[in-house]
């Protein structure tokens, strides 16, 4: 039933207001976008921006206090908890700043913990391997550096092969170099299983490797720039 | 006056200090419950123990109770100056007193009672009697009566009323005038029996004169009360009043200890003594945990902040203060609701008591220092509960403390673990290697749930023992229906006189006389009961409940009579009869038996009588009766002059469930609730404290989607599992506790089996995965509303 040409996420007039009276506060001012298919989105912009917002509100984490958000043909916003549990389980995968592996688990077994849920899942050797960790299966969060953490989670997210991965500043906690490496992976991912992929960063180096680049600020999208010429992650620096 | 208002007088630390015991005010509320529990359990028994001992030594003194009784079959009233010469007495009183039966209007069946004679006006001075309503009897009347306040309370008597009473042999009508209370009958209970019966046993009191004649006792006492000078050697005294009044047919002068109404009394008062001693511990025991696993939690999520504090220059003193104060507000919160409860439970209890103690006053008033005990007490255990914790605080270097902790390590978890890992899904390794990763708080997990279903056994147990004795007591050991006492002993063939009476089925002889049993140093006044060989009514059995023959030769001694007198089968008591010729024998102890209640020693009739030099006497007899005819039967027994008392084993176990439902039943309720608190206390707490530890982990599983069922599994499943291990421990905690208590409840007056049934253990299991539910349901609705978006960003 995909439609290649159908947009993966398509939004109309997002806005989110936290608190009320005095402490109201617009973190999206009505915000229209579409994400194609495929593509590798990176979300710039400050502290505030409501990047983070955004992000929240199309993995099914977050509900727009105003607005529409369509996922394939179904409309995120009319799911009720339950459906939206549905939807992440099968069609997102995310990747945290902090890793946020289960430090009782292996990287086998957080990438397993997934996979276990899921209901066309890669093998998690398999997805370990996609991030070039086939050699470190068996070690505990403990026992791995920051940046392998990191690959154990991408491995985690997209192990139940999603539609869309989000990564909300993957390689904030990162030395440039170790974040390369995790960016490579992501990028790998994006390209050898078609996944659409939004990554958040505050980093604008970064957004050289993007095929579509918004600038956030305010609480609206001030700029969508289509990159022609995306480049390797390892020809960044910052 | 708002928080934010006062909260602004506090210095920032204690403002913080609130804050934060705001913010864990659930588990702060259920630890100060705890503690609650234990302070209020030791409020309660030792302000009761200090109340019920205060009160009755007052009511001694005042009443001026007898410090020795000497009984004697009949003496001259001139003998009370030989008596008032011996040295230690401060001052002596001769008397009458005797068993009757008494026949009330409404009373189907005969009640067994005594009288006991009074000077006329002023009152006595020894085991004076407080007038409670009426008036004292008129000399010249010899039908007017005193009648103790709790029988005519129970059969609605009073002054104007009459009774009928047969005073040996001679059945009269007496009129009431007077109510009274007192110090002798504080406990009214018939003798033999474990329970008192209001309505079953009475009391009177009536002119000298009147009885001395009616018991032909012209000139002549049958008992001696004796109150000694304060440092008289008791033991010694009552030698002397044995030989002096060994003419008189003495059965043997006894002190207060062996006073019947006092030995109750006193059990009370070990009892409310050994519950206060054993009990409030755990409550604090597990509150001191609680406290240790919540505080060192508080600590570890604070290491930021101690760092922060430490680096502004707060000294470690200030930083290890502002948490002792938090300790300190939690315990002092727990003290307060435990004195309030214990105050509570106090008064209720004092008021059940005044049902089973006839006291002039009893008021529940806890000295002093037990509000300074429970307060010094909590707080030291507090202390000592969360030491390791604030040491830690004083420990934290700042520079260490403001860098995160490095992640728990799960690499070195256990082969055999990693073995069963392959079989169990991703959530279940995560629950087992949690445990395996904190054992010792897992443990303390364990030992917490354990402990509150101890606590249930224990509370509980009781109630299937007391059911258990009354069983065999009632129908194994006393099958009887009727229990019938003559005046005199009389000529075995009495029992055919008893078979012809309405409505008995089957009699059986027995034979009671007092006797002082020697062992060494091993003295005893006790009765041996002389039985036919193979009893079917009146039996005795061994510690597997089989009947025991009575051997041709030798004593047969009650378990708990052998082991005071130290002595075991095959060796030679002395035996000093005190009745009849008195004579004085060596006999061997030829067996050994199992008895729940009394002290009792057993023989052949025969060879009773033998010992005796009489032939084949008898003192009364076990009765089987045909329940159509108990009517017939009561009437006949009421109008018999040789029957002295008579004994009703329905009536006997109705008396005894009705108190076993009305104090036993009340002290479970009491327990369960508190036992049921202590689960949820340290369900909650841990619950809590995996949620807070975990949330980050178990938010971002929610991310990954994982559904809440899912979620919940992973921490409930945890406790869950961990109440499950508890079970058993509990089971074994609870016996061991059962065994304790059976163990400081052993008297001479009754023990205790141990004997604790399944739906025991069900029921205390049951109450402890009922409260383990309920608090995973509490805690289940914080997972449900898990901050998701929270977790992205924050890091641990």
């Amino acid at each position: 039933m995909e439609d290649q040409d159908y947009p993966a996420f398509r939004a109309e007039g997002l806005t989110k207001i936290y608190g009320s009276g005095d402490t109201r506060v617009y973190a999206l001012r009505g915000v229209d976008l579409e994400v194609p298919r495929g593509e590798m989105v990176v979300l710039l912009g400050p502290s505030g921006s409501g990047k983070s917002t955004l992000l929240n509100i199309l993995g099914g984490l977050d509900s727009p206090t105003e607005g529409h958000v369509y996922f394939d043909h179904q409309e995120l916003t009319a799911f009720d908890d339950q459906h939206l549990t549905r939807f992440r389980r099968e069609h997102v995968g995310f990747v945290f700043q902090f890793y946020n592996l289960i430090p009782s688990l292996t990287a086998l077994e957080n990438v397993a913990l997934v996979t276990e849920i899921a209901s066309n899942p890669m093998s998690p050797e398999q997805a370990l391997e996609l991030v070039g960790l086939e050699k470190r299966i068996h070690h505990f969060p403990a026992q791995l550096s920051g940046g392998e953490q990191q690959r154990v989670a991408i491995a985690r997210a997209i192990a139940k092969q999603p539609n869309v991965l989000f990564c909300d500043e993957p390689t904030g906690a990162l030395d440039s170099k170790t974040g390369i490496v995790v960016l490579e992976a992501i990028a790998r991912v994006n390209r050898e299983l078609n996944t659409t992929t939004m990554v958040i960063t505050h980093n604008a180096g970064i957004a050289e490797m993007a095929d579509r680049v918004l600038q956030m600020a305010d609480g609206q999208i001030q700029e969508s720039r289509v990159n022609e010429t995306p480049c390797e992650p390892s020809a960044l620096s910052w | 006056m708002s928080r934010a208002m006062w909260i602004d007088w506090l210095r920032p630390l204690d403002r913080k200090l609130v804050r934060d015991l705001w913010s864990i005010k659930g588990q702060a509320l259920a630890i100060a419950v705890v503690i609650g529990c234990g302070i209020g359990m030791y409020v309660m028994s030792k302000g009761m123990l200090v109340s019920l001992a205060e009160t009755r030594n007052a009511y001694y003194e005042r009443y001026r109770f007898a410090n020795i009784v000497a009984p004697v079959k009949r003496a001259p009233n001139a003998l009370l100056d030989e008596i008032t010469a011996l040295p230690g007495v401060r001052r002596a009183e001769t008397r009458i007193r005797a068993g009757v039966i008494l026949d009330v209007a409404g009373a189907a069946a005969p009640i067994t009672g005594e009288i006991q004679s009074l000077p006329p006006f002023p009152q006595p001075h020894i085991n004076d009697i407080v007038l409670h309503s009426g008036r004292y009897f008129d000399p010249q009347h010899e039908e007017e009566v005193l009648v103790l306040d709790a029988f005519a309370e129970a059969h609605q008597l009073e002054p104007g009323d009459h009774l009928y009473a047969i005073l040996n042999g001679t059945k009269k009508r007496l009129t009431i005038t007077g109510i009274v209370l007192s110090p002798e009958y504080v406990y009214a209970i018939s003798p033999g029996e474990i329970v008192p019966d209001k309505k079953r046993f009475g009391v009177l009191w009536m002119n000298r004169d009147g009885l001395a004649h009616a018991f032909d006792l012209d000139g002549a006492f049958n008992e001696a009360v004796i109150l000694t000078s304060a440092g008289t050697d008791e033991d010694a005294l009552i030698q002397r009043l044995d030989n002096l009044l060994k003419r008189y047919g003495a059965t043997g002068a006894y002190g207060r200890d062996q006073q019947i109404s006092d030995q109750f009394l006193t059990n009370e008062i070990n009892q409310l003594e050994t519950i206060g001693r054993i009990l409030p511990p755990i409550f604090l025991l597990v509150a001191a945990f609680l406290l240790n696993v919540v505080v060192g939690r508080l600590i570890d999520t604070e290491r930021e902040q101690i760092g922060l504090l430490k680096a502004f220059g707060y000294s470690n003193a200030a930083v290890a203060t502002h948490y002792l104060k938090m300790i300190g507000v939690i315990t002092l919160v727990g003290v307060v609701i435990g004195i309030l409860l214990g105050l509570w439970l106090g008064r209720g209890l004092a008021n059940m008591y005044q049902d089973f103690f006839k006291f002039p006053f009893l008021l529940f008033r806890p000295p002093p220092d037990v509000y300074l005990v429970s307060i010094g007490f909590s707080l030291l255990v507090a202390g000592v509960g969360t030491a390791s914790s604030v040491r830690r605080v004083m420990q934290l270097e700042p520079a260490i403390a403001m860098v995160p902790p490095p992640p728990p390590d799960y690499s070195r978890a256990a082969r055999w673990l990693e073995r069963i890992a392959p079989w169990v899904d991703q959530p279940s390794r995560m629950i087992l290697r949690h445990i395996y990763r904190w054992p010792k708080r897992a443990a303390m997990t364990v030992l917490g749930i354990g402990m509150s279903m101890g606590l249930l056994i224990g509370a509980s147990f009781s109630m299937d023992a007391m059911m258990f004795m009354v069983d065999i007591s009632f129908n194994v050991i006393d099958r009887q229906d009727v229990t019938v006492n003559f005046v005199e002993p009389r000529n075995k063939r009495a029992i055919q006189d008893v078979l012809h009476a309405p409505g008995v089925m089957t009699a059986e002889p027995f034979r009671a006389i007092p006797v002082v049993l020697r062992n060494g140093p091993n003295v005893r006044r006790e009765a041996i009961l002389g039985l036919e060989a193979e009893p079917d009514l009146g039996r005795i059995v061994d510690t597997e409940f089989r009947p025991v023959p009575l051997p041709e030769q030798g004593l047969i001694l009650s378990d708990k009579l052998a082991e005071l007198l130290e002595i075991g089968t095959g060796d030679l008591l002395r035996v000093e009869v005190r009745t009849g010729r008195r004579p004085e024998v060596d006999l061997m102890v030829s067996g050994i038996v199992k008895t729940y209640m009394g002290t009792t020693a057993y023989m052949h009739l025969d060879a009773l009588n033998r010992l005796l030099k009489e032939d084949s006497a008898i003192s009364g007899a076990y009765l089987l009766v045909d329940p159509d005819k108990t009517d017939a039967l009561y009437e006949s027994l009421k109008n018999t002059p040789v029957v002295a008392g008579v004994s009703l084993q329905e009536q006997a176990q109705n008396a005894f469930y009705e108190t076993l439902q009305d104090s036993l039943g009340t002290f479970v309720f009491f327990n369960t609730l508190f036992a049921g608190l202590i689960a949820v206390g340290v369900v909650y707490n841990n619950a809590r404290i995996s949620l807070s530890e975990r949330g980050r982990e178990l938010a971002s599983l929610r991310v990954l989607g994982l559904t809440r069922g899912e979620v919940s599994y992973i921490l409930l499943g945890e406790l869950a599992l961990l109440t499950l291990i508890a079970l058993p421990l509990g089971a074994l905690l609870g016996y061991l506790l059962a065994a304790l208590l059976v163990h400081s409840f052993d008297t001479e007056l009754f023990r205790i089996p141990l004997v604790i049934s399944d739906s025991t253990y069900g029921y205390a299991a049951l109450v402890v995965v009922l409260s383990a539910i309920g608090s995973g349901l509490l805690v289940r609705r914080r997972i449900d509303h898990l901050d998701l978006i929270a977790v992205l960003k924050t890091r641990e």
